[in-house]
């Protein structure tokens, strides 16, 4: 039976303000899914409310695992249920070594049951495979002893995303615009580590502006949002037309999404 | 000009018992047979008995008695928390067996026992000609690397040292911090008892540190041990200490008083981690001179007690000198940690920094108290202090009272304060990735302290993470 991820008019709101208006997306392991979309129109939200966020209130809807309510999980249980999220923004953990953190979470989400305190995953298989993946990355093994995103500029963020995510191999992972502040040539790097990591084998959601990622992750279906609404669905040559001609034709389209899409960014203005 | 920077109400509301659990793996008392106790409370004659049953020279008595004086005399302290102690009902000496152990083997079974249950075996092995171990009042074993002795390094209890090296003592014994200089200063000078001390001959450098372990294992026993330390023109050395002290139902009183004495081109640091039971007031004066080139490192770690009032010194002496104090602070619910540094400079051309860091958390309160003062013509000085407060809970409390004062303008003094709050996106991020919250928050409390930790030998490092993560046991939710 293949692993599902599916949600269903999922509505969530930010500070009480709404930002998914309905959302509907199933995704099977072994698919890739492009999610595209102007600035604000709600992206990032899917990301977070998939994985957990405290902050993001599910107001309405169903996101479920293989069938199982994920809704009722914290973003612990998500994570170790086979959920992942390459984030835009990873937060810094000053003090804690990339490698301390990454045995831990590791541990955890191979070993869904390990309560606090108990064992860590041997230390020398966990360094052998830590460098095989950092090599793989064409990483520095130096990499391993900076301070958690301390200091990272914004590429190397980006890798040690890509690097949790080959390290805890999840079911499904949702890559929050893993490409942006990459140049082409990292682009490329990324791309083809995300395909090289065994992305075949879990369910993919890119969030992107670009086209680049795609080019080694080819999409099997590219999702629009806009105003907090998958508006249309299609393959990979959606996403191209997105990349190459903008979202003129969707907003004029989808006029209900366009105006909701609007309203947001005005709220949004205000409040900044 | 303190400045008070208080982020939430002192605590209120909160469960009894709710911290009662957090230190019990060190709630054992270990019944001991007691060959001499002083009478509970303090006066004259209990005093000059303490300096008769402990075979002191005159000089030695007299200036206890001059301290009970002075003791009596003085005032409790004005800031930090409120003390409530009642004198009198503290036993101030204690004498658990009759001889100073020589080897591990003469160590009395049920003081091993203690031992074992904190672990120090595996220290003992790694350091064993090294160790001190302090268990009550009096150091009960220690033995000394034969080569420090050749080279000729004391390293003996205060007590031992006051008999064998009265030239030494009658030199620097209370010079650095004399009776007057405070309330427990001066109750210390009148009642102390054991102790570490070192001297360190010119030009001799001592690579791995010197370690001494403190227990306070009887109920109302209070723990008055005084540490003297010389280092002589270019020698150098590394001194550790730390402190486990078991649960009690009444209160316990730690007074103790360091001085050290780093002379030109002298290095000394020296590290204390100090975990406390929570009715322990734990009121300590440390305080170093450093003379030309001479470098003094404070690095201290603070845990536990009711009470701690603790603001280790550095007094830079002559051109060049520098001090260095790394401070860690945290506390949870009943404990107030009201730490910092001093740092004076005396003369030009000297350099002090000062990193404090705190956490408190579960209700627990924790000031940072800090004193940079430069004196007229202590031309060309520099100062910084970066002091960083981790806020764990809406309970808890940290506050921030930095005084300078400067009586000389060609200087250059950086203070940098922050407070924060554990981030709801950093335990998100991860929470995230596996980890339960109570995971996470250790894991981020754990890097706020790395800059010290790292400071710390290999042993200390690995007890100080292992007391932190029991404190932060069920601190979450």
């Amino acid at each position: 039976m293949s692993e599902t991820l599916k949600i269903t008019d999922l509505h969530v709101a930010v500070e009480g303000k709404p930002i998914l208006r309905g959302v509907n997306l199933t995704i099977n392991r072994g698919e890739t899914h492009a999610l595209m979309g102007p600035n604000g129109s709600g992206k990032s939200t899917l990301g977070n409310a998939i994985m957990g966020h405290p902050n993001y209130e599910v107001t309405g809807g169903k996101i479920e695992l293989n069938g199982e309510d994920v809704l009722e999980m914290d973003a612990t249980e998500r994570s170790r249920a086979g959920i992942f999220m390459a984030f835009q923004r990873p937060m810094a953990i000053p003090g804690v070594k990339m490698a301390d953190f990454l045995r831990h979470a590791t541990t955890n989400v191979r070993n869904p049951e390990r309560k606090e305190g108990e064992e860590l995953i041997p230390m020398r298989q966990f360094r052998k495979e830590l460098k095989d993946k950092m090599e793989q990355l064409k990483m520095d093994v130096e990499f391993a002893r900076r301070y958690v995103n301390d200091g990272f500029s914004g590429g190397e963020m980006k890798r040690a995303e890509i690097l949790q995510l080959a390290m805890l191999r999840p079911k499904f992972a949702i890559l929050d615009e893993t490409d942006s502040g990459l140049d082409v040539d990292a682009v490329k790097l990324a791309s083809q580590s995300i395909a090289e990591i065994g992305g075949a084998e879990m369910g993919i959601l890119i969030i992107t502006h670009h086209d680049k990622l795609l080019d080694q992750n080819v999409p099997d279906f590219t999702h629009v949002m806009l105003g907090g609404k998958l508006v249309e669905t299609g393959g990979v040559e959606l996403a191209q037309e997105l990349y190459t001609e903008g979202y003129e034709r969707i907003r004029a389209a989808y006029p209900e999404a366009a105006a909701a899409e609007e309203e947001m960014a005005e709220t949004e203005a205000l409040a900044h | 000009m303190a400045t008070d920077i208080t982020q939430s109400v002192p605590d209120q509301n909160i469960p009894e018992n709710e911290a009662i659990g957090e230190i019990n793996k060190y709630d054992f008392v270990t019944p001991t047979t007691d060959v001499f106790k002083a009478e509970r409370g303090i006066n004259e004659e209990i005093v000059a008995q303490i300096s008769e049953m402990k075979g002191e020279p005159g000089w030695m008595r007299d200036f206890r008695l001059e301290a009970y004086r002075i003791f009596e005399s003085k005032p409790m302290p004005k800031w930090g928390g409120a003390i409530n102690i009642d004198f009198q009902d503290i036993y101030y000496y204690l004498k658990p067996t009759s001889e100073q152990g020589k080897t591990w083997d003469d160590v009395p079974q049920e003081i091993k026992d203690t031992f074992d249950k904190l672990g120090i075996p595996e220290a003992e092995k790694k350091y064993l000609a090294g160790v001190k171990a302090q268990f009550e009042s009096e150091v009960v074993y220690g033995s000394l690397q034969e080569d420090l002795g050749n080279k000729g390094v004391i390293f003996t209890d205060t007590d031992t040292a006051v008999k064998e090296h009265p030239e030494l003592l009658r030199e620097y014994f209370g010079k650095i911090i004399p009776s007057t200089d405070n309330k427990f200063a001066a109750l210390n000078s009148a009642v102390w008892s054991g102790g570490s001390f070192i001297y360190v001959p010119p030009g001799v450098k001592i690579d791995f540190p010197l370690q001494a372990y403190f227990r306070i294992n009887a109920e109302q026993m209070g723990q008055f041990e005084r540490t003297l330390i010389i280092v002589d023109e270019g020698a150098e050395v590394h001194y550790v200490e730390g402190c486990t002290a078991p649960m009690y139902t009444t209160e316990s009183l730690h007074s103790a008083v360091v001085e050290v004495m780093v002379k030109k081109n002298g290095r000394c640091r020296y590290t204390t981690i100090q975990n406390w039971a929570n009715n322990i007031y734990n009121l300590v004066t440390k305080r170093a001179m450093a003379y030309e080139n001479a470098l003094m490192e404070w690095v201290d770690g603070n845990l536990g007690s009711q009470l701690t009032m603790k603001y280790p010194a550095v007094y830079m002496m002559e051109p060049g000198a520098r001090g260095e104090i790394l401070s860690i602070a945290f506390s949870s619910k009943g404990q107030h940690q009201d730490a910092g540094a001093k740092v004076v400079h005396c003369a030009p051309n000297t350099k002090s920094r000062i990193i404090s860091k705190s956490i408190s958390k579960n209700g627990g309160r924790s000031s940072y108290r800090g004193l940079c003062k430069v004196e007229d013509n202590a031309t060309d000085c520099k100062s910084n202090v970066v002091c960083d407060a981790l806020i764990l809970d809406s309970d808890s409390r940290s506050d921030t009272y930095p005084y300078i004062e400067v009586e000389e303008q060609d200087v250059q003094i950086e203070h940098e304060a922050s407070v924060s709050r554990i981030g709801e996106e950093q335990l998100f991020y991860l929470m995230s990735r596996g980890l339960t919250e109570a995971e996470a928050s250790s894991m981020i409390v754990s890097g706020f302290i790395e800059p010290l930790i790292k400071e710390l030998p290999m042993e200390y490092a690995v007890e100080m993470n292992r007391l932190i993560e029991l404190q932060m046991e069920g601190s979450v939710g």
